[in-house]
């Protein structure tokens, strides 16, 4: 599965499972990635978030899936149990509470199953403790995150706050802007995690409502094809399954010596998981055509967002244009690992640059700004929080007052 | 797994570790009827610990380890605590996540390996001391009972948190002055054998570990129900005595003085009909192999 196979285009690792070219238990054949991604002739849809989450479930030959329901995920997950009764998934069944779920789906990840599940705002928080417990664990669960609010008083409206608490779990973090990169990011998601030197759990977050319960076309694969199989056997660590023999892990238990060795290996560990964070580049950039996407990078003014938010920027640069102010966007794809040199390289030249957000802190302003030497020209905003939409007219206002320039009360 | 998995290739026999090479040579894996006579004949599947000298959690593991079924096809799932002192030490693979979401880990691992290994059985038990099943854990152990779960759960009872140094548990007896219950334990002892009989458990036994022989039969009986029929349940007096203040030597009189009639331990159980059926199926299958063995002895002195 980690042979790389270069096809002159694509620079794509490729899979070299034994399964390949075999049909599943629904007849659904296992094809190889670079086939299954490029070459297979898609179908165009016109789908909600939730259906696009179902659509690519029910070709990525999933072993397992646990449902809990919370707004706005609770959909897709239902929707997910509707390929179970239709037998494309090993298994499915409802936990109990975040927490316990992602403790289902560690047992079964160390089980040797590929795992999906997803979660929401304060299923997220309630889940936490077992994010790096995943990723210390090397499980490469993928959980679909359809962000919202997690403040009190009790909302759940849309919010991208929840991904600020991921950030330093040790998992991917990977962000669609669209219906259509939601459904590739989760299929790809699952092979890139996967890799023996990545090996690490993936969260593919999308933007709750904007995406998971608006129709968006997007073209899905046909039924007849499927994923690889996981192979739990090319893991960094041991299966749990006793298929391979048990071995005694360490010399003394991991916790409970306070010595310098026990310290190191523990540093060690983290260091570890931190370098498969970034390995994970060298499989994402091909998969993803690099980690951000720029369009008109050479312009003066620049947008960098990541979500929902580039849309709406997209749409603000263009009323800018037809008031001759010229603005560049730049896309954020992979929040974890974080595109540090790419970002630095893309904002060098740009006098002004503005980071619309959906939270009230501005964490990927703050991201941005740590890493860019001039960062006084970073503008963290505008920002909403809480649910409320962010009309492109807000960000074409927060443009033109930086720049000085007349702004006209909104109409709204 | 089979027993040939663990083999070691002969280029490499010298270099293996010896204990390794005693697990292959002299481990019970894939014995018929192995059990706690086997401690002190063969390699044991656990390879030292680092409890307390005396600790009865040390000898009511071993008892376990050796008198599972098919230790070359099951699955440990821990908890935080003193057993995971031991679990890194133990030569079946076992898990170790989190405090207390032991039964959720045991139920998507049980379900992973029946899709995974469909025509195969294996065998998942859950071991976790008092903390971590009844009192952060005790939905997630409950859940799974409801759910029908086939896994066995072990519960080593020390009636409080040892391995943070002596505080009050749910399973702690009332009126017990510990850190935490400065003015002693103020309700009483959680009764989880009873509230597992009312969740579901097809077989629930509560017992000290003094006697290896019970031991055995519990957990023998346990795996096989688990596998077979539906969720189970273990409670065993593991005491601390480290902490309730007796010495190294005085944990086995603790575990009888404490399952005398009336005591806090006096055995129990409660068997589904279902379960009694397999029970002694089970039984009248030893017996009758007992009995061939016997008698194919005698005729072999005859001859």
């Amino acid at each position: 599965m980690n042979k790389k196979v270069i096809p002159e285009d694509r620079k794509i690792i490729s899979s070299t499972h034994v399964k390949i070219g075999q049909k599943n238990q629904k007849d659904q054949v296992h094809t190889e990635p670079n086939e299954f991604f490029y070459g297979v002739e898609r179908i165009t849809k016109f789908f909600t978030g939730s259906e696009v989450i179902q659509s690519a479930i029910k070709v990525s030959h999933c072993d397992v899936m646990v449902a809990y329901p919370i707004t706005p995920q609770s959909e897709a997950a239902a929707l997910i149990g509707e390929l179970f009764a239709d037998g494309y998934i090993g298994d499915y069944f409802r936990g109990e509470s975040e927490f316990a779920v992602m403790g289902q789906c560690a047992g079964a990840a160390f089980g040797g199953a590929r795992v999906f599940t997803t979660t929401a705002g304060p299923g997220t928080l309630r889940a936490m403790e077992n994010f790096p417990m995943w990723a210390g664990s090397r499980l490469p669960i993928q959980v679909c995150v359809t962000c919202r609010g997690v403040n009190s008083p009790l909302s759940i409206q849309p919010d991208t706050l929840e991904m600020s608490y991921l950030l330093e779990t040790g998992m991917l973090i990977w962000h669609a802007e669209t219906a259509q990169d939601l459904y590739d990011f989760i299929l790809k998601g699952f092979i890139v995690a996967e890799q023996p030197d990545v090996h690490v759990p993936i969260a593919v977050c999308c933007d709750g409502f904007f995406v998971t319960h608006t129709k968006d076309t997007v073209d899905i694969l046909p039924d007849d094809v499927c994923l690889p199989p996981y192979d739990p056997y090319k893991s960094p660590v041991p299966c749990m399954d006793m298929e391979c023999p048990p071995v005694r892990m360490m010399r003394d238990p991991f916790i409970m010596k306070s010595n310098y060795i026990h310290y190191a290996t523990h540093a060690s560990w983290q260091q570890e998981i931190h370098a498969a964070v970034e390995r994970s580049r060298k499989h994402t950039i091909p998969f993803l055509d690099g980690l951000i996407d720029i369009e008109n990078g050479d312009r003066d003014i620049l947008i960098i967002g990541s979500g929902t938010a580039v849309s709406q920027s997209r749409e603000a640069i263009r009323l800018l244009e037809l008031e001759g102010i010229k603005v560049g966007l730049i896309k954020i794809k992979t929040i974890r690992p974080f595109p540090h040199e790419e970002v630095r390289e893309a904002l060098k030249n740009a006098k002004t640059v503005f980071v619309p957000e959906f939270n009230i802190v501005g964490w990927l302003a703050r991201e941005i700004k740590a890493i860019v030497p001039d960062n006084d020209k970073i503008i963290a905003g505008p920002h909403v929080a809480g649910g409320m939409t962010m009309p492109s007219e807000v960000i074409v206002v927060e443009v033109k007052t930086a720049l000085g320039l007349n702004v006209e009360k909104i109409k709204m | 797994m089979s027993a040939e998995k663990i083999k070691i290739c002969e280029d490499l026999y010298d270099i293996m570790p010896p204990e390794y090479q005693d697990i292959v040579e002299n481990a019970t894996y894939g014995k018929e009827g192995r059990g706690w006579k086997d401690i002190g004949e063969s390699k044991e599947l656990i390879e030292q610990h680092s409890l307390c000298a005396g600790c009865p959690e040390s000898i009511a593991f071993r008892y376990i380890l050796a008198s599972l079924p098919a230790p070359e096809d099951t699955v440990f799932v821990g908890s935080t605590g003193c057993t995971s002192l031991v679990f890194p030490m133990v030569a079946v693979h076992n898990i170790h996540s989190l405090f207390g979401n032991q039964n959720a880990i045991a139920t998507g691992l049980k379900r992973a390996l029946m899709v995974r290994h469909p025509d195969k059985v294996k065998d998942v038990v859950v071991l976790a001391g008092d903390g971590a099943t009844v009192d952060i854990g005790l939905d997630m152990t409950m859940q799974s009972w409801f759910r029908q779960e086939k896994f066995t759960t072990i519960c080593f009872d020390n009636e409080l948190y040892a391995n943070t140094g002596g505080q009050e548990s749910g399973l702690m007896q009332k009126g017990f002055v510990s850190k935490m219950a400065p003015v002693g334990k103020l309700f009483d002892k959680v009764r989880l054998p009873e509230i597992a009989r009312e969740a579901g458990c097809h077989y629930v036994v509560m017992m000290t570990s003094s006697k290896p022989n019970r031991v055995e039969k519990a957990i023998r009986n346990a795996v096989h129900v688990a596998r077979e029929i539906g969720p189970t349940y273990i409670q065993i007096y593991t005491p601390c005595i480290l902490e309730i203040g007796k010495q190294s030597m005085e944990g086995l009189d603790e575990m009888k003085d404490s399952e005398g009639i009336g005591g806090r331990f006096t055995y129990k159980e409660y068997v589904t009909d279902a379960a009694a059926a397999l029970i002694k199926e089970m039984d009248d299958a030893e017996k009758a192999a007992k009995k061939a063995a016997r008698e194919k002895a005698k005729a072999a002195a005859k001859a």
